[in-house]
Order: C-alpha cells, then sequence, then structure tokens
C-alpha cells in the first residue's frame, strides 16, 4: 500500500503532518505486519472495538478536512453513510460488483465499499454530494435529468461518479466505448440506454467536468 | 399521437419532478434516516434447508464490545398478533406467513434464525459471525424437477370454486389431436431474483410504548401499515410506514417481510430505533423470487393458419408454509381467438422460502412459453409469425366473451414490423450473417390485465396558486410523482413548478401498493378527480365574482387562470378567486374506483417487441443488438418517463431471457449463486439502444384518464422475443431459460 507523501496538504499543522508520516510509515508495512504489532504501534484512542482497535485518520472530503478516529474494520463506504452523514454514496452490494458506491479518491474513481476507511490517510474523496457546485448541478447531472438517465434513482450516484470519471479518463469516445466503461455500473431498472446518452451528450459538447 | 424521441419537439412531458434530489444524491432511502440513538442490526441465517434449531450460543457474541443483543426464538418478544407458541412446536399448515423467531423450526436455508443488535455495524457483522447455531437436520427436497410427481393443485384453488386458477377449458381441446399441423413441448424458468440496486432495509421506531414509526423499503406503505398493526394490535393510526425513495423493487417489496418484523421486534425488546439492511447474499432468500416454472404447451392449427387448439399447463414452485400462485397459464386464454383453450395450473411445495410477484408475474413466465410455441408453430406452418398472429387476432376477449374496452395491438404489430424492418426478414433460420454473427429477428405479443383499485387524492390549493396533492402511493422508480403532477397540471392548468406531490407516507390518502401495473389507472384517476373538484369548487366561487361563471360549467384552465370559454380573454386566477374570498387554501379530498364498466368490458394493455440478436457461431454468445418495442396502453400521461419504463421492461427482458438463473446447490438447498458475480443481470455492455412506441389512444372506458398499466407488458414477452430471434439466427429453438452458450453450441 503506498500512501503519497505528497497527498498530505500543505497546510496540515506540524503536529497532523507527524501523524501524517506515522501513520503512512505504518501503512507501507500494513500487509506484512503481525497482528499483534497492529496492536501495538497504535495507542488505542477511544477503547476498544470489538477485537480492534480505533485509528486515527485526516482525508479530504468533498473539499472539507476531516480528522476521525474510526473502527479499522470500516469501509470508505460506511465511514461516509454512517459518519459523516453523506448517505449520497449508495451500498448496493458492498462487494464491489454493483457500483452503486463509486467515488472518486484523488480523482480516480474508486469504489468505496471495497476501500478500508484507514487506506485513505491524506487522499482527497469527492462524493456526489461534492459535485454540484453548491446549487449549480454538475453538467453530467444536468445531462441525466433531461436523459432520464435513470428511475428509482438508487444507483445514480454511482452512475455519475463513474460517467464523469469515464469523460475525464477519455472513455467516452462512443457509445459502444462508453457502454464497455461504464459496465461495472449495475442499473437494476435499466436505464442503461439514457445514461449512455447523457454521458455522450456532455462529452460532445465538450465542457469541462 | 406517435413520438420517436426525447428530441421530437411536440413532446411536451416533463422531466422527473425529484430528478435534482436523484442526481445529487437528496435523496433519502429507508436505511439513511438520521434518527438519534439508532443502533445496527445483522441477520444470522441458517445453514440447513428443514429441521430445527438445537442450541444456540451466543456468549461469544454477546461477549464483544458494543453488542446489544442477540435476539433470537428463545429471548424474542411476544408479537401480540400471532398465537400462543405450541409445546413442542409443529410445523405450520399451507398460507402461514413465517413467523420470524417464534419456534425453533427450518423451513429453508437462509431463514432467519438470530439478530446480532450493536452499537455499530462492524461490530454487529462481527458478533454475528461468532453467534453458534445448532441444528437437528431433516432430509430436504428442493430439487423441481425431481419433485414434480408431488405437484398439485393448489389448497387455494380447490377451496374457491371461482378461483382463476381452476382448471380451464372452452371448446373442445382434444380437437387438436386433429388439428393440420400440431406441436407439442416444455418449457422451463429458472427461479429468478429481483434484485433490485438498493438492498432492502428498514429503521424501526418505537415512539412511545404504542406508536411505531417505521421507514420501509416496500412498495406499499398502507398494507405495510395495517400489517404491522394487526401484528402488534394496535390502532392503524398508531403506526406510520414512510418510504419516500424505493431504490428499486419490481415486486419485492409487495409484502411485509420477516427481516421487517425482526427489526421492529428487535426495536421493541431493546427500546431504541433498530436498523437492518439486508446483505446483497440474503437478498436470495429473504424478499422472495419468480419461482421455477415448468409448462407444457400443445398447440395446433389447420393448414390456413387458424388456430386449433391451445392447451397450457403449468407448474410453480413454493413454499411449504405459502401457496404462491400466479397468471402463468392464463394468458392462453385471451391472447389469440381459438375455439379450444384448456388450461392447467399447479403447484410444487419445495423446502424453500416462498415465492413473490416479480415484474410481469406469471404473464413473463407464460408468455414466453406461449410466444415460443406460437413462433414454433408458425414455422411448422410455413407462414410469417406475425402474420400468423394477425390471422388469429382475437377481436373480442374470447375467454370472457366481451368487448375490449380498447385495443391497438394490430396497430402495434404494424408499427414495430415497420420500425425494425420485419418485412425485409429472410425466414430461413440461419440463413443471414453480419460480421461473421449469426443474425436474426423475433418477434413476440404482449398483454397485462388492467387492475384499478380504490384510491384517494387530495388536492389543496394555496393563496400563491400552487398547488399540493397528495396520495399514499409510492414511487419504486417510474415517476409516479412526475405523473401525477402532469395529471394536476393538465387539469388545473398550472404550471409543474407550482405543484407537488406528496407520496410514500402511511398518514396520506388511501392508495394502493405499486403493484399489478396499476398505479396510474387507480391514483392517476384519483388525482383527476381530486383535482377536477378542486377546480369546480374554484368555479363555484369564481360564480360569486363574476356572473361568466357558473357552477358545474365548462371551463378552461390555463397559466393559473380559470376562463368561461377558449374565446374568453379575461380569466380570473385561482390566486385572485382565493383572496377575494380570503381563504389562505382551499381543498378537497376525492376517491376513484371502478364502476359497472368492469363487467361490460374486457380491459387489457397490450403490446409487442421485435428484436435483433447476433449469435456467435463458434462462441454461441448471443448479444440483442436492437430492440423495437410497441405499447397500447391507452393514454400515455408522461411519454418521457413512461419511455424509460419500456426501455426498463426491456432490459429486464434480455436478463431474463439471457443471462438470470438462480441455482441452488441441492445437497444442501442452498443458493450458490449469491452476489452479482454469480447472479447476472445486464450491464451497460449488455444494453442496445431500445425504440420504444405507444399507440397512445385514450382508451374511455378504463378511467377517467384513459389510461392502463405500462410496467408489466414492458417486460412480458420480451423473453420470447428473444428467444425466437436466437431460433432465427441459429435454428435452435431454446426452451429452457436462460438461454447461455452452452445451450446454442
Amino acid at each position: 500500500m503506498d500512501l503519497d507523501h505528497d497527498a498530505i496538504p500543505p497546510d496540515v499543522p506540524d503536529e497532523d503532518r507527524r501523524f501524517f508520516l506515522k501513520q503512512s510509515m505504518f501503512f507501507a508495512g500494513l500487509s506484512m505486519a503481525p497482528a499483534d504489532f497492529l496492536q501495538a504501534a497504535l495507542a488505542p484512542d477511544d477503547g476498544p472495538v470489538g477485537n480492534a482497535v480505533k485509528v486515527k485518520l485526516s482525508l479530504t472530503v468533498n473539499g472539507k478536512r476531516r480528522r476521525i478516529s474510526i473502527d479499522p474494520r470500516m469501509t470508505l463506504l460506511d465511514l461516509l453513510r454512517e459518519n459523516m452523514g453523506l448517505t449520497g454514496t449508495k451500498k448496493g452490494c458492498d462487494f464491489g460488483q454493483c457500483g452503486a458506491c463509486t467515488v472518486h479518491v484523488d480523482g480516480r474513481r474508486t469504489l468505496s465499499c471495497l476501500t478500508f476507511a484507514v487506506m485513505q490517510h491524506g487522499a482527497k474523496v469527492t462524493t456526489i454530494e461534492g459535485l454540484s457546485d453548491g446549487e449549480k448541478l454538475h453538467p453530467l447531472q444536468e445531462a441525466f435529468i433531461k436523459h432520464d438517465g435513470f428511475q428509482c434513482g438508487y444507483c445514480t450516484p454511482g452512475q455519475v461518479m463513474s460517467g464523469v470519471a469515464c469523460i475525464r479518463e477519455g472513455h467516452a469516445g462512443s457509445a459502444d466505448e462508453v457502454r464497455e466503461y461504464m459496465s461495472g455500473n449495475l442499473c437494476r431498472c435499466g436505464a442503461y440506454p439514457n445514461i449512455v446518452d447523457a454521458i455522450l451528450e456532455v462529452k460532445k459538447e465538450g465542457t469541462k467536468v | 399521437m406517435k413520438r420517436q424521441s426525447l428530441d421530437n419537439p411536440s413532446d411536451t412531458s416533463l422531466s422527473r419532478v425529484d430528478g435534482a434530489v436523484k442526481v445529487t444524491g437528496a435523496a433519502t432511502y429507508s436505511a439513511e434516516y438520521a434518527i438519534p440513538g439508532l443502533v445496527h442490526a445483522v441477520l444470522v441465517t441458517s445453514t440447513i434447508a428443514k429441521g430445527s434449531i438445537t442450541a444456540i450460543d451466543s456468549r461469544e457474541a454477546e461477549a464483544v464490545p458494543g453488542v446489544l443483543a442477540v435476539i433470537s426464538h428463545l429471548n424474542a418478544i411476544t408479537v401480540p398478533g400471532w398465537p400462543a407458541k405450541k409445546l413442542p412446536a409443529e410445523r405450520v399448515a399451507a398460507g402461514t406467513a413465517l413467523r420470524v423467531f417464534y419456534d425453533p423450526l427450518i423451513y429453508f436455508d437462509g431463514q432467519p434464525v438470530a439478530m446480532v443488535v450493536a452499537a455499530t455495524h462492524e461490530q454487529a457483522v462481527h458478533a454475528a459471525s461468532l453467534v453458534r447455531v445448532t441444528y437437528q437436520q431433516e432430509a430436504h427436497q428442493t430439487h423441481f424437477e425431481k419433485n414434480i410427481g408431488q405437484a398439485g393443485i393448489p389448497q387455494n384453488v380447490q377451496r374457491a370454486k371461482n378461483s382463476p386458477f381452476q382448471d380451464y377449458e372452452r371448446g373442445d381441446a382434444s380437437a387438436l389431436r386433429n388439428a393440420d399441423v400440431r406441436i407439442e413441448a416444455e418449457y422451463t424458468i429458472p427461479t429468478q431474483h429481483h434484485q433490485p440496486l438498493e438492498p432492502h432495509a428498514i429503521i424501526a421506531v418505537w415512539e412511545a410504548e404504542d406508536k411505531l414509526t417505521v421507514y420501509d423499503k416496500n412498495q406499499g406503505v398502507k398494507s405495510a401499515q395495517g400489517q404491522l398493526a394487526q401484528a402488534f394490535k394496535l390502532p392503524r393510526e398508531n403506526v406510520q410506514v414512510v418510504a419516500t425513495y424505493i431504490g428499486g423493487a419490481f415486486g419485492s417489496g409487495i409484502r411485509v417481510w420477516p427481516h421487517t418484523m425482526a427489526a421492529v421486534m428487535a426495536a421493541k425488546q431493546l427500546k431504541r430505533p433498530v436498523k437492518l439492511v439486508l446483505g446483497r447474499e440474503q437478498m436470495f432468500t429473504s424478499v422472495g423470487y419468480r419461482p421455477y416454472t415448468k409448462q407444457k404447451i400443445s398447440i395446433g392449427a389447420a393448414k390456413d393458419g387458424r388456430l386449433a387448439g391451445i392447451v397450457h399447463e403449468g407448474t410453480g414452485q413454493t413454499s411449504m408454509y405459502e401457496e404462491h400462485l400466479e397468471r402463468t397459464v392464463l394468458a392462453s386464454r385471451a391472447l389469440y381467438a381459438c375455439p379450444h383453450v384448456a388450461t392447467r395450473y399447479r403447484l410444487l411445495p419445495l423446502d424453500v422460502n416462498t415465492p413473490t410477484w416479480m415484474r410481469g408475474p406469471g404473464d413473463a413466465t407464460g408468455m414466453f412459453a406461449l410466444e415460443s410455441a406460437m413462433d414454433e408453430l408458425a414455422y411448422a406452418l410455413k407462414t410469417d409469425p406475425l402474420e400468423f398472429r394477425l390471422k388469429n387476432y382475437a377481436e373480442s376477449d374470447p375467454e370472457r366473451n366481451l368487448p375490449w374496452s380498447a385495443k391497438s395491438l394490430r396497430e402495434c404489430y404494424e408499427l414495430g414490423a415497420e420500425k425494425i424492418g420485419w418485412k425485409n426478414r429472410l425466414p430461413e433460420p440461419r440463413s443471414v450473417r453480419r460480421n461473421g454473427m449469426l443474425l436474426g429477428y423475433g418477434m413476440a405479443s404482449s398483454l397485462y390485465g388492467f387492475h384499478r383499485h380504490p384510491s384517494r387524492a387530495r388536492a389543496v390549493m394555496h393563496a400563491d396558486g400552487s398547488v399540493i396533492v397528495q396520495s399514499a402511493t409510492m414511487d419504486i422508480g417510474p415517476g409516479t410523482g412526475t405523473a401525477m403532477t402532469r395529471i394536476a397540471t393538465k387539469v388545473l392548468g398550472v404550471n409543474a413548478k407550482k405543484v407537488r406531490f406528496d407520496l410514500g407516507h402511511s398518514a396520506l390518502p388511501d392508495a394502493p401498493g405499486q403493484n399489478g401495473s396499476s398505479t396510474i389507472p387507480s391514483v392517476g384517476s384519483a388525482v383527476h378527480v381530486a383535482c377536477e373538484a378542486l377546480k369546480s369548487k374554484l368555479v363555484t366561487l369564481a360564480g360569486e365574482m363574476s356572473e361568466k361563471f357558473r357552477p358545474g360549467a365548462e371551463v378552461v384552465a390555463r397559466n393559473g387562470k380559470i376562463f368561461s370559454s377558449a374565446d374568453d380573454k379575461d380569466g380570473l386566477s385561482y390566486t385572485d378567486i382565493l383572496k377575494h374570498h380570503r381563504l389562505n387554501e382551499l381543498e378537497v379530498t376525492e376517491a376513484s374506483k371502478s364502476g359497472a364498466e368492469r363487467d361490460q368490458y374486457s380491459m387489457y394493455s397490450f403490446g409487442c417487441h421485435f428484436v435483433e440478436v447476433e449469435v456467435d457461431p463458434l462462441t454461441g454468445e448471443v448479444r440483442v443488438t436492437r430492440v423495437v418495442t410497441c405499447a397500447d396502453v391507452g393514454a400515455i400521461i408522461n411519454y418521457k418517463t413512461a419511455r424509460s419504463q419500456s426501455i426498463g421492461g426491456v432490459v429486464g427482458g434480455i436478463g431474463m431471457a439471457l443471462m438470470e438463473h438462480s441455482e441452488m446447490d441441492h445437497r444442501f438447498g442452498r443458493y450458490v449463486t449469491t452476489d452479482f458475480a454469480s447472479y447476472h443481470i445486464p450491464v451497460h455492455a449488455d444494453v442496445p439502444s431500445i425504440e420504444v412506441y405507444y399507440i397512445d389512444k385514450p382508451d374511455v372506458q378504463a378511467n377517467p384518464i384513459g389510461s392502463k398499466g405500462l410496467g408489466e407488458i414492458a417486460i412480458v414477452g420480451v423473453a420470447g422475443a428473444i428467444a425466437n430471434a436466437v431460433f432465427h439466427a441459429t435454428g435452435k429453438r431454446v426452451r429452457e431459460l436462460p438461454i447461455t452458450p452452452d445451450k446454442l453450441i
């Protein structure tokens, strides 16, 4: 696991910076660390949570710095939904198979249900709530409404986050390409053709997404 | 009026009224209410298919920090509406909904046996893994094919002599024997699951000892309210059910399921709000499914292409504790003008959870068989499949001997055929290739009965001219609020932005649940009459201000004003009327239901689907490359959202035809398909562009808005059309869904 030191915002006070560095060194070795080392390396913060201890974490969510102490078993998805009240990101399967939980982590689309929150030290996370500019909707959100790219709306935040990434990645060149690069986002209502139309339109208009 | 695309300038339909909240993630679904003191529940489910629990060791689970309780039949509260427990426990007779945490008996694998409640989700998940349950196992039967000999007439049907599922015969079905051309074949549909993207979820809150609020994913807040009130012996009004946003359901939310009861019981026991969200794997055993069904059709015709007879038999799977019946064989009685028809319907109880209605219940299953058989017979007659259907077009209902209230299926056929280019289709199977792929075209008809249930709606005009319309109806995805807003704007002549439609709360005026394509016909009618009544009240008030308005007279309503006639240049605005009468608001509540027309006409929605497929001759992979779907559902209320519903039905049909198959390991009676990696539903790459056409002619007999249901006919027939296209492409008639490559190579 690699945690880019550059990801630490420059405005982090020294104390926090030390915390970050300590955490990042620790996480660099996480995959090899025996369980009791895990326990020893981190002093319990708020006491035990089951068989684990809470871990300090700092990350930026929708432009806002958050410092929290969490159960290391918590996924990024549950952190957003249960701790931060950001329920726009959806839990569809919890196995990384449906795409409803798609968020952007440091600009890349990421399945937040397959991502432990503690892996996101220093990361910049953008959720559906952070996509629009205040009251003004993102062009793809507008296009979803125009093309009726949803019915029940449950997969929609994930489709929109994936769709934005799909355009940014340069994978929205044709309907077939969009279908291929959006196939990780399931929609049981079957709004697929309308979603493809919405993405293609935003891509065609060339608006910065 | 035929419209073909969103770009059509004559289309004035509304974008979804809840579009902005859905695309920004602001819409609140059942698991997303921030309730103070909320605790988290996780179910422990049985690992045997039949037997009883001998012990539950929850000591280790209870020792996990944060755990508040491990609830099971050993310590759960008594549900006042349930009968006293028997000792020793006895297996229930068919017809009893599963009572969760009631006794130690196990009816199927995946049955809830315990529930851990903890301060956090992580704690509950971990503790649930530590609950040790031991069982006394009994031999189970889950294999449909091996047990089909045990199938019988449902007890429900034996008791009800006028049940539509009674054996049926008109004419003399033995006439089939003398038909010039006759075929007979068996069709199999495996168990398929709804799997909406939102897992079923509930937050249960006891506001007081005798007051319950649930935020629950369901398709009918009023029926859930009634069922919960009955179970807990509370006055209806003491139970409130909230389901404003529902992340898809397709039938899985029609009932109050055991997990809902479990959360409500736990909340009562712990005096804390409890949240329970089913895991994706639990969605396979908790909220029903389209039942495994085997059908046999014998069908014959004279050389001239006239049907000589149809015998349609169907056997569906059910559980040991409930009988789930569906319309599997019924369409064969009504779709074609055939003098000799017999149908028989049987059920096979197995050690599984109870199936339930899934989009196009019974009809989607039956139509696959009937329309496959019709196609096969057309080939046997060496006639065009579409021509064959037109030759046997039913001008009136051959089952009930009644005129149709309206039927434009012929126009659907013509439109669909024209759009797909049917006349250019070469009849010979496996005769055309495109880019190395076998190319095929198929079609199938669709029909679904008209359901209109008594409904109420309230309409309130405010001093500023804004309107609130309310009804306890639901929106599982079709865009109910948008369609109702559209109805209100048309009647009252106000801008859609001035209208708010409230739904999904049990405190609102009575409405049926969202099922059986009944929402627009039922609630749409109630909204229409409520808005008409509101307008008429406004006209009466206007009459006191100006002589040109007489109570009961027709007026023209537009731009927030009423005019005495189309030529009237000076209208009276609603705001002026309310101001003049010093009213802050004006309210009406109206009810709407069917009348005598129900017995005078036979009412159905009709449609057809035309499909183009490409099949890889080497791998047997089927790709649906084009679909044209046409529907006759009377008036289209809001084209944009209707079109999406039709597209969604076709996508569901693609899954049904090509992918969906819930597979069980019968050694354990357990599903091995437990997630989206093993239970495949269509993804973006599986779905081509889909063309949707409507006849859009009001059915004036059906209801005041002339509109019939769309949700079901959108999927009914799609699997048949795909199977027929696969036959045309490959020359192989696949009668067992899904049509996977192994069946084609």
